[in-house]
């Protein structure tokens, strides 16, 4: 999937992966995507939870090696 | 409208120091407004230098040890510090921030801290010995914000 931004939150724990995730969000244009890839397995959850709150659309999740990769579009 | 997240902060240990600061900072990313009400020990946590929070295992029957221990020894000298430097390795290794950038991101995400006037006085703390940006204020001060908070938590 194409994405303007990529964020690397591996190795961090909650609540940080969120926290890096709204400061990206907030540097980028509504509309384009951001790509976040996070070692915390919290965080599946989380990122779902974040998006349903803060009403930026979660397009796609997977997971891979120990890794969960995210990708959403800013509102 | 923002929805709104008032918490009280009462202690001021290493490990207590966390759910103050990860609730309200997560509820800040999640456009929430958000104020701390730092009263009595919760102080510690305004200071300048957190670098000094301690957890203690005495008493606490829940803190996992390396080796099963008597209450008993858990009150002997350096059982703390060491107890504290074990708690913070695990927090750098585990990847968990620490209570100074929690606090910090805070800040930065508009989260208003406010030190309780009566205790700072109890204590003879200064406001100098707390970091800048914090306001002071009574429990009227804590209502105000409180009252028409969605979410209110004791900690």
């Amino acid at each position: 999937m194409e994405f303007d931004r990529e964020l690397d939150a591996r190795g961090l724990n909650c609540p940080l992966p969120i926290l890096r995730c709204k400061k990206a969000l907030a540097e980028i244009d509504s509309g384009k995507v951001l790509k976040v890839v996070a070692t915390d397995a919290g965080s599946v959850k989380d990122f779902q939870a974040f998006c349903k709150q803060t009403g930026n659309a979660l397009l796609s999740f997977a997971e891979g090696g120990g890794e969960f990769t995210f990708f959403m579009r800013k509102r | 409208m923002a929805k709104k997240l008032a918490i009280i902060a009462s202690k001021g240990t290493l490990d207590w120091a966390y759910p103050p600061f990860i609730l309200a900072s997560t509820a800040a990313a999640l456009d929430y407004e958000v104020q701390i009400f730092f009263t009595f020990y919760g102080l510690t946590l305004l200071k300048r230098d957190v670098d000094d929070l301690k957890v203690s295992p005495l008493g606490n029957p829940a803190m996992p040890m390396p080796v099963p221990m008597p209450n008993l020894m858990q009150m002997l000298p350096g059982m703390e510090s060491m107890a504290t430097l074990m708690m913070k390795q695990k927090i750098s290794d585990k990847g968990v921030a620490s209570i100074e950038e929690l606090r910090s991101l805070c800040q930065e995400a508009g989260v208003k801290l406010i030190a309780c006037q009566m205790t700072v006085d109890l204590f003879d703390f200064r406001k100098e010995d707390f970091i800048d940006g914090i306001e002071l204020g009574g429990a009227a001060t804590f209502f105000e914000f409180a009252g028409e908070a969605d979410v209110s938590l004791f900690v």
